[in-house]
């Protein structure tokens, strides 16, 4: 059974663990009727992730957080490595990121971001946290001092769970400078004037590529669809 | 409400959205976001780029282990969050008018906190964060109060908590952040009805020539 996860699936990192069959022996009726319905595969594309987010905050569902794990934990120890995180850290990390998703599942709000960008700063605050031992402060959504936004500036031009998808397709049609660039601006702690040196570009070219890629992905998130 | 008029600008809401701005900076910022709608729909599109990006990954394959000591994690109930270990301490009264995440900072509203005078009419309270020599503390100017002609060694990040001030470039009112650099030369004078309190992110004077990036990526960034 294990070995008919395709390798590319979200299942990809799961199936190398015979474990998770032991373990999950009963839901693996679930776990393979999601896969036969082609759940897991769609998963990938930004709406069923939320979906997922949601199956776990209603129904404290493993399936559907086993689909979440096998899909964000190996991106994530991806993006932790790079940010100079050995392996070992980087999956304890992971793990513990990932134990955030399952208790506050109930917090996530698809009406506001999408799950990729829920994880995201999930993962972004851990890292705060754990590795450079600093606290993350941000803004109370609650706070009764909060200044609310104008009523006609609060309609987003796309939904949440469409942005992701939207927005890699357009990183992926940015000149590949620039895209090259956003990610060493996220996954890599290092100040522009050292990527400016380390590549031989100049500074000036560092930020005027910067922004110019934050510009057009922004355009895109402001555009109508 | 009025919403605030200087901001801090898209390099470093991108350092804050991206994780890599140190927590004083990162302070000033996200109090600042309190106060403005619009640097939060900023931060909130940076983020969800950052969603994306991480969607681009390339996974990185997990050890068997991983997975297994991931569920048992789960099958021992949820681990307590750190927020829920600390003592819940409700903020009083006068504590309630000072914005978040500031005020999770305090522990004492602002009339009774420890205010040491550093020149006339102006007092602070060092909120200890950082590491040297960047500084993060709140100021009280009295009204009418006038610091003295300066520029700045480094860069200034200061966010107006009540009342105002102004100097030859402007006038600074609540939830304004203004970002200075070495270039600055000014003499800010407090409102003359209510003073001014601010919160006030610096790095000691050193010999510091660059600009606002230069001196974020060694002082204000991680
Ligand atoms: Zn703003």
């Amino acid at each position: 059974m294990v070995d008919a996860v395709p390798l590319d699936s979200p299942f990809a990192g799961a199936a190398a663990c015979p474990w998770w069959h032991m373990r999950l022996a009963a839901d693996v009726a679930t776990l393979w009727a999601m896969l036969e319905t082609g759940l897991t595969d769609r998963a990938t594309q930004g709406r069923n992730l939320d979906e997922l987010v949601l199956a776990v905050a209603r129904e404290r569902s493993r399936p559907a957080f086993g689909a979440l794990f096998g899909h964000f934990a190996p991106r994530m120890k991806s993006y932790l490595m790079r940010l100079g995180t050995d392996a070992g850290q980087a999956e304890e990390l992971v793990q513990e990121v990932m134990l955030l998703v399952w208790n506050r599942a109930e917090t996530f709000d698809p009406a506001q971001a999408s799950a990729s960008t829920w994880v995201f700063t999930i993962a972004r605050n851990k890292r705060i946290d754990v590795i450079r031992r600093e606290r993350r402060p941000e803004f109370d959504p609650n706070d009764p001092a909060l200044v609310p936004q104008a009523a006609e500036a609060a309609d987003r031009a796309i939904e949440a769970g469409q942005e992701t998808a939207r927005l890699r397709a357009a990183i992926g049609a940015l000149p590949e400078e620039q895209a090259e660039l956003l990610r060493l601006a996220y996954f890599d702690d290092k100040p522009h004037s050292v990527i400016s040196a380390e590549r031989g570009i100049p500074l000036g070219t560092v930020k005027s590529r910067l922004r110019l890629a934050l510009d057009r992905l922004r355009r895109l998130l402001r555009e109508p669809v | 409400m009025i919403e605030p008029k200087y901001h801090p600008g898209e390099e470093i809401l991108l350092d804050y959205a991206d994780g890599s701005l140190a927590e004083p900076a990162a302070l000033v910022v996200a109090t600042h976001l309190t106060f403005c709608p619009w640097c939060r729909r900023q931060v909130a599109e940076l983020e969800a780029i950052g969603g994306a990006l991480l969607e681009d990954e390339a996974p990185e394959p997990l050890s068997p282990e991983c997975l297994s000591a991931m569920m048992a994690r789960l099958d021992q109930g949820s681990c307590p969050e750190p927020e829920a270990a600390r003592p819940l301490r409700l903020p009083s009264i006068d504590l309630l008018g000072v914005p978040q995440p500031l005020r999770s900072y305090l522990d004492a509203p602002l009339s009774a906190l420890d205010w040491r005078p550093v020149a006339r009419g102006m007092e602070e309270v060092d909120l200890g964060l950082g590491r040297a020599p960047v500084r993060a503390r709140l100021l009280r100017l009295r009204a009418g109060a006038v610091v003295p002609r300066h520029t700045h060694c480094g860069l200034e990040m200061n966010l107006v908590l009540a009342g105002g001030y102004h100097d030859q470039r402007g006038s600074y009112r609540l939830g304004d952040l203004v970002v200075d650099d070495d270039s600055v030369d000014h003499r800010p004078v407090a409102e003359r009805g209510n003073g001014c309190v601010c919160l006030n992110v610096t790095d000691a004077p050193l010999q510091m020539t660059g600009g606002i990036r230069r001196f974020i990526t060694q002082r204000l960034r991680w």
